[in-house]
């Protein structure tokens, strides 16, 4: 299992997000790294299920717009607190995915990503259809930033962009806790084979739906802070470009990494805005740049980093066990010489 | 150890294991033989729980596992190997084989949340487990290479090391010298000995015959899904019947 | 009964292009194993080819049909000889994510090239004929007539031509087939064009009584997901019947229940089965891929 157990770049990190408002040109590109953030934020839930134990799930984009929507309908019409709605997100979103978790993870391979493909359109036709609920493609406005804690308020871009960092930065610290524990290893031996795993010990189901509800669980309180921030929600909310979009940010980055939806998050997003013209063609470019991924990096920048770190760890490793070898054989050498 | 009652096993119309018996005792060595789909792994399966029989019984240590999920069987004792071994192939060695021990600690999702002293022993343990198991079957010097880079002999023995760090007492073992060279086939019986030298049962399927005379205490040979014979070496070496499902009549008169 | 008739009719016709749609998913799941989530596209693809054939080069109704065919396969083709070759060995996590890099790929070429709008295909049998006393439009006669027709010569080619059985010893066994000589290549990029022009004609004959636009292959091809997962992966009876199950429920729910809500039936349907069944309805093989 690649670890990123140096933590320097972690900070480094961290540095530069707390700096970068200080350096940015105006709130609009806050707004955009917010953004980022959040659904970075989904990206590591995504990245969890999919790239740690290998279930390829393509409602997760379908699960951030039920986060959303809990926290747009029940501020919007029930005037439930901002932070009350957001706690509700995650909880909707848990049992959701529980019961969705519990149909769809009894297919194996292909069946589980077609019949999550299917749930997502059934989100999303009922979002748009269901307008006593959701107020159809009219859509849900007038959503309220959350609520202010103390003297803190969070209904400038800044300070969204700040809220935004600190449920990342807490969310990645959770994250890493549960990819590097025992736990997070059940969910990579279910990844390399269901046969493998059961044959350690590992309950499947149970394995495999708490990965499922984790995962998505992450996606809902994206949703809920996408809502606070962007204040507006349409069914679009829900479109599987959503998760598309996701898968590419984990790719880009490495799946199966914890870095790598992070840095593959902020560096698709930042080069998109950067590069005026990857805009307009955006939509063309984003498919083959997404094949080229699985072809030539599988494993993404971060992936590959680490793997080439490991094997040349390993080649001095063992070159130093040889020239000690050596080392000895000369001096038994010379010994019988003399 | 292990008692396998009348065991049979049908894939819509195709009887893969038809009403089988034998035992399995502790501290030997049990070979299963036969020709390509006799039911050999099928048979594997029912006992591990991949697959649940038709009918029979399988009691291991008097306890009934008919039926049993495969992970309660593991943490029952058994452990199996497969002929092809998914390692992660992108950690090390050493950090493949630490999920092996986890189905003997505790710790929940709390645990890990909060990163409490319980979770923490329990890795410790696991991973001094996974040293443990890989130092057994001599590979403590790849520890730390990627499971990409290792010899397909080397990854056997990882398939059994990850075996052993479940503390298990009986093995499984799926064709352990698929794929070997002889040279290495005979540092892989060797390591099987041990296994038993160190208080293990085991039961292995191979087609490699030289191994298992050598190896086997008793050896029971399966053909189209039944029981044709079952006994030492020697004994099946002249059973008339293992000749004929091995090389055609002709030979059985001889 | 003449509201029956007009549902039955309904149900053939959609149940027809579905089953087209379903049958070219299945054929190509039988030589990549992994489910093409591109096939939408192809069946997108091909509708904007033929609606290009008509209106910029004036071409009629049936030499677009096979211009869109040919489009298709060729689209097809270097899908697998550019993305799904190169991933052969690889997970098949790796092709599904390919397969998705080609739908945004040709979802957005179309944009590019034809906007976001719909379009309407222009027919050429709009008018209405009766049949036994009962109306019907023409169009949605020569839907079913298409369909069905292409249904049995693909039977017929699948299962009483070499060629055919080629395709299904790969299917069933790729190195098998490679020992007697069968040239995996070859075959494979066949069954890929079959598989394209299918949907492309599906397209085709559908289009005319619906519209044309970008995104109009998702909802087809999730459905055709549906009907495979439902009838079986490589099941050919499986993916009519399925098709035929579906465009039914879908017409007479629609009218009988709720126009809004009859694109769920399909997925509620699956969901229902599938909590029963997983392994689909038909396959032994099945979900346990």
């Amino acid at each position: 299992m690649m670890a990123l157990r140096t933590r320097w770049p972690w900070f480094v990190l961290l540095a530069a997000a707390i700096a970068f408002p200080l350096f940015a040109a105006n709130t609009y590109i806050v707004s955009v790294m917010s953004l980022a953030f959040i659904m970075a934020i989904a990206a590591l839930g995504l990245n969890l299920i999919t790239g740690y134990t290998g279930q390829f799930n393509l409602a997760h984009g379908a699960f951030m717009a039920v986060g959303a929507y809990t926290v747009g309908i029940l501020t919007t019409d029930y005037q439930v607190p901002y932070w009350v709605a957001f706690a509700l997100a995650g909880v909707t979103t848990g049992v959701l995915g529980y019961f969705i978790g519990i149909l769809s993870l009894r297919l194996k391979g292909h069946y589980f990503s077609i019949f999550t493909l299917c749930v997502s359109y059934i989100m999303y036709l009922l979002i748009e259809k269901w307008e006593s609920l959701t107020h159809g493609t009219v859509g849900i406005m007038g959503i309220p930033a959350p609520t202010g804690v103390g003297s803190l308020q969070f209904d400038t871009p800044i300070a969204q962009y700040y809220l935004a960092l600190a449920f990342l930065v807490l969310g990645t610290f959770l994250m890493s806790r549960i990819v590097h524990s025992l736990l997070g290893r059940a969910f990579m031996a279910v990844r390399n084979g269901d046969l493998l795993a059961e044959a350690l010990g590992v309950d499947l189901m149970r394995t495999k739906t708490l990965s499922f509800v984790l995962s998505v669980i992450y996606a809902g309180f994206a949703g809920a802070l996408y809502a606070g921030q962007v204040r507006f929600l349409g069914p679009d909310v829900a479109n599987e470009s959503v998760t598309f979009d996701l898968i590419m940010f984990t790719l880009v980055g490495g799946v199966g990494t914890l870095m790598g939806p992070l840095l593959g998050t902020l560096l698709v997003t930042w080069l998109t805005q950067s590069l005026q013209f990857l805009q307009d063609y955006r939509m063309v470019v984003f498919g083959p740049v997404l094949i080229a991924l699985i072809i030539f990096l599988p494993d993404g920048i971060v992936g590959t980093w680490l793997k080439r770190r490991a094997r040349r760890a390993d080649a001095a490793a063992s070159l130093k066990a040889a020239t000690a070898q050596g080392a000895t054989t000369a001096t038994g050498t010379e010994t019988r010489h003399a | 150890m292990l008692e396998i009652d009348s065991l049979t096993k049908q894939f819509f119309g195709l009887t893969a294991v038809d009403h089988v018996s034998t035992r399995i005792e502790q501290g030997q060595i049990t070979a299963i033989i036969g020709p390509n789909g006799a039911g050999k792994t099928t048979f594997f399966n029912l006992i591990a729980g991949t697959h649940a029989p038709t009918s029979g019984r399988i009691v291991f240590k008097g306890q009934d596992v008919t039926g049993m999920r495969p992970d309660r069987v593991a943490r029952l004792g058994v452990a199996r190997t497969f002929q092809t071994t998914n390692l992660f192939d992108n950690a090390t060695v050493l950090d493949n084989l630490i999920v092996g021990h986890r189905l003997r600690t505790h710790s929940s999702l709390w645990d890990v949340l909060i990163n409490s002293a319980r979770l923490r022993e329990e890795e410790r343990l696991c991973r001094a487990k996974a040293m443990e198991a890989l130092d057994f079957v001599g590979l403590a010097h790849v520890a730390n290479r990627i499971a990409a880079d290792i010899t397909q002999e080397e990854r056997k023995r990882v398939a059994f090391a990850l075996a052993l760090a479940t503390e298990p007492e009986l093995l499984l073992l799926d064709e352990p010298a698929g794929g070997v060279n002889p040279e290495e086939t005979v540092g892989l019986a060797e390591l099987i000995q041990k296994l038993v030298r160190h208080g293990k049962t085991v039961c292995l399927i191979e087609h490699k015959m030289d191994m298992i005379m050598q190896l086997a205490d008793k050896i029971v040979v399966l053909n189209n899904g039944e029981k044709i014979a079952e006994g030492t070496a020697d004994q099946i070496r002249r059973d008339p019947h293992v000749i004929e499902a091995y090389l055609g009549a002709d030979h059985a008169a001889v | 009964m003449e509201l029956f008739f007009q549902q039955f009719l309904n149900g053939l016709t959609v149940g027809g292009v579905y089953s087209l749609v379903a049958l070219g998913l299945t054929l190509v799941y039988g030589v990549l194993h992994v489910p093409n989530f591109a096939h939408g596209a192809f069946y997108m693809a091909g509708a904007f080819a033929g609606y290009y054939l008509m209106s910029a080069l004036g071409l009629n109704y049936w030499l677009a049909m096979l211009g869109a065919a040919a489009v298709v396969a060729v689209i097809a083709m270097l899908s697998q000889v550019l993305v799904f070759n190169p991933l052969r060995n690889a997970p098949e996590l790796h092709d599904m994510i390919a397969a998705i890099g080609i739908l945004l790929f040709l979802e957005a070429g179309a944009q590019a090239l034809f906007g976001a709008d719909f379009h309407r295909m222009p027919t050429p049998y709009g008018q209405i004929v009766e049949v036994f006393g009962l109306t019907a439009p023409l169009q949605r006669l020569l839907i079913i007539a298409g369909a069905f027709g292409l249904m049995a010569l693909l039977h017929l080619f699948l299962n009483h031509t070499v060629l055919g059985s080629t395709i299904i010893a790969m299917a069933q066994n790729r190195d098998g087939a490679a020992l007697v000589g069968i040239d995996a290549g070859r075959v494979t990029l066949l069954v890929f064009a079959i598989s394209g022009a299918l949907a492309a004609v599906a397209a085709m004959l559908y289009a005319p009584i619906n519209l044309v636009y970008p995104a109009m292959g998702n909802l087809v091809i999730t459905k055709a997901f549906v009907i495979i997962i439902l009838g079986g992966m490589g099941s050919f009876p499986g993916a009519i019947v399925g098709g035929l199950i579906i465009g039914m429920a879908e017409s007479f729910g629609g009218f009988y229940f709720s126009t809004d809500y009859k694109d769920i039936i399909a997925f509620v349907l699956l969901v229902v089965i599938l909590s029963f069944r997983p392994q689909g309805l038909f396959t032994g093989k099945g979900a346990r891929a």
